[in-house]
């Protein structure tokens, strides 16, 4: 049995792009600040990028004890293999007990490059993280094939314990304004070798101001809707009820919708305060996706639709009539009120 | 002439899989069995090189017997060689341990790029192509959705959440593919003649395969299953079924209740 004595503190990396910092970093803040609590430990913030000293306070007012602080030119942007050195370099030194990452599309490019380097676990896509009371062991859970089952992961004999998790699942901490975290600069000797790549170009995407994560209410529409003209409907309901439009992977597939408004597994996790699914059956991988939404509201023309299974309230019938006749009404109402 | 491996993971088709709504629990019967859809877009990304430049593709997987079939796909489409993966002592294994032994695989074979899909679909945690990088000291770009090759270097598209980065990486290197890269070819009726007549499946069982017995199967797992239980399912809502005005009316009221609106 290894001894475990000096790996110590809940660390979480900080995803930084042009010196703003992810919103999930600060999920996974106000999360490890509640693993920090039962392990009577601290939560560090590790921050990799380049002049990006400014960034320290704000960590601190969500939560982190300590900043380590990795500024280097080769971090101005992200690539592979400079982070993982970074990352590799804090955990070699700091020997956190408990590593979390983001399962953004940088966090999971880095963390398993990170995982293989250390060898240690690496437990993708988590939806609850909780400390095992008799072992003190991080508990781990993910949904496993395809989301409808769930499986809890420890990782027993490696550290750090290591996790990737979605964002919009954890919460993050009340902002604590004038709180701060101890800065700790780490200086480390970033190796260029081989494994280096270079940038060329970064080509912003069109719609990058519709964060459907983000949203309070929204209208998916999936494969019911038959045509893209057909969405039309979905964003006048959105309209009347201050929300956004969202789909299933069926819409996008159909080029109906674009990939970033596509909720599910494999688009994004929303927990909204109201979702209305309009002609979505309901496949595993999307419910994956949303069922955290405070209501569900359902229309759909098959009554032994899966979506049916999870909506607070479901409706059969016709979306070309439910839905305009909806807006319409709510419509109304706004204007007598 | 470019060496290229693909790595290729047999998974049940997700799309198919129902729940039993009595007991919660998957119904993984008549499932059928297919490439993952990211392995297939590499796979096409190979042979659209191939095509292009000339190459020599060749297609790894690791799984039980079965996996065969995947394997022969891929040489139906258009893949020279297939070489499948196969010891019991290789079951139970997390992405640690399966990374370390597909490395320890693909690393016999020549190869100057190496494509893994992004994710599988039975396990969606897109970690075993940068760990197979990783084992094998080579650069990887995660997540290309587009991809050419410029003397002894790859120019790849990255997918982002909100952009995308063009990057130059030289070769060998390992890419992991998304759907979006391309629309995989079919297999043609002699392609399919040649995969199970003419070209063969060389199956490497543990002695094939230089890796350490720390490192693979479920002893060579960082990571263990603590427990697996079908998700919670929710207090079952109300289902209405009336005319188009009366159902209007009765999400309208729902709302107002909720003070939505």
């Amino acid at each position: 049995m290894k001894e475990f004595s000096e790996y110590k503190g809940v660390y979480v990396f900080v995803q930084q792009v042009e010196g703003v910092i992810a919103p999930v970093s600060f999920e996974l803040i106000g999360k490890a600040k509640e693993l920090a609590k039962s392990l009577n430990t601290t939560v560090s913030a590790v921050l990799c990028g380049h002049n990006v000293a400014g960034l320290c306070d704000e960590l601190g007012e969500y939560g982190a004890d300590t900043v380590v602080l990795i500024d280097d030119p080769a971090l101005a942007e992200y690539t592979t293999e400079p982070y993982a050195q970074a990352v590799y370099g804090a955990i070699d030194y700091f020997k956190p007990e408990i590593f979390l990452y983001g399962a953004t599309t940088i966090g999971r490019d880095l963390a398993p490059r990170v995982s293989a380097r250390v060898h240690t676990g690496l437990t993708a896509d988590c939806t609850k993280l909780a400390i095992d009371e008799e072992t003190g062991r991080l508990l781990m859970t993910r949904p496993a094939f395809g989301g409808n089952l769930m499986a809890t992961i420890v990782c027993p004999y490696f550290r750090p314990q290591m996790a990737t998790v979605r964002p919009g699942v954890m919460q993050k901490a009340p902002r604590e304004e004038g709180r701060r975290a101890r800065v700790l600069p780490f200086n480390l000797k970033i190796e260029r070798n081989d494994r280096f790549v270079e940038i060329l170009d970064v080509i912003k995407k069109m719609n990058e101001a519709v964060d459907i994560s983000e949203a309070k209410v929204l209208v998916s529409g999936g494969r019911g809707m038959g045509s893209k003209e057909n969405f039309r409907m979905l964003y006048d309901l959105a309209d009347a009820l201050g929300g956004r439009v969202s789909a299933s992977r069926a819409a996008v597939d159909a080029g109906w919708a674009d990939k970033e408004l596509q909720v599910g597994q494999t688009g994004k996790t929303v927990r909204p305060k109201l979702y209305i699914a309009v002609g979505i059956s309901g496949a595993i991988q999307h419910i994956a996706g949303m069922e955290e939404s405070e209501i569900i509201i359902a229309i759909n023309r098959d009554e032994t639709a899966p979506i049916f299974g999870v909506a607070d309230y479901g409706v059969v019938g016709d979306l070309n009539k439910v839905v305009p006749m909806l807006t319409k009404k709510i419509l109304e109402l706004k204007e007598q009120n | 002439m470019l060496n290229i491996v693909v790595c290729i993971k047999q998974v049940p088709d997700t799309n198919e899989v129902r729940l039993d709504p009595k007991t919660g629990t998957l119904i993984r019967e008549g499932v059928p069995s297919i490439m993952n859809p990211d392995d297939k877009a590499g796979l096409e990304a190979a042979l659209r090189i191939k095509d292009e430049l000339g190459a020599v593709v060749r297609v790894v997987s690791m799984g039980p017997a079965q996996a065969d079939a995947v394997l022969r796909e891929a040489l139906a489409m258009g893949a020279d060689e297939a070489y499948l993966v196969s010891d019991r002592a290789f079951g139970g294994a997390d992405t640690w341990a399966t990374s370390s032994t597909i490395a320890a695989a693909v690393s016999k074979l020549p190869y100057d790029i190496v494509f893994t899909g992004r994710q599988a679909i039975d396990g969606d945690t897109a970690q075993v192509g940068p760990q197979m990088a990783e084992h094998l000291g080579i650069p990887n770009v995660s997540y290309a959705e587009e991809i050419r090759v410029v003397g002894e270097y790859l120019i790849v598209k990255r997918q982002f959440e909100n952009s995308y980065q063009v990057v130059r990486v030289k070769m060998p290197c390992l890419v992991t593919a998304l759907t979006e890269l391309n629309r995989p070819r079919y297999m043609t009726p002699g392609g399919i003649f040649s995969a199970y007549r003419e070209k063969q499946v060389t199956v490497w069982t543990r002695p094939d395969v230089p890796v350490d017995d720390a490192n693979i199967g479920l002893k060579g797992s960082p990571t263990r299953v603590k427990e697996s239980f079908p998700k919670a399912l929710k207090a079952k809502g109300e289902v209405v079924t009336m005319d188009a005005e009366a159902e209007a009316d009765y999400l309208v009221s729902k709302l107002r209740e909720k003070f939505v609106i």
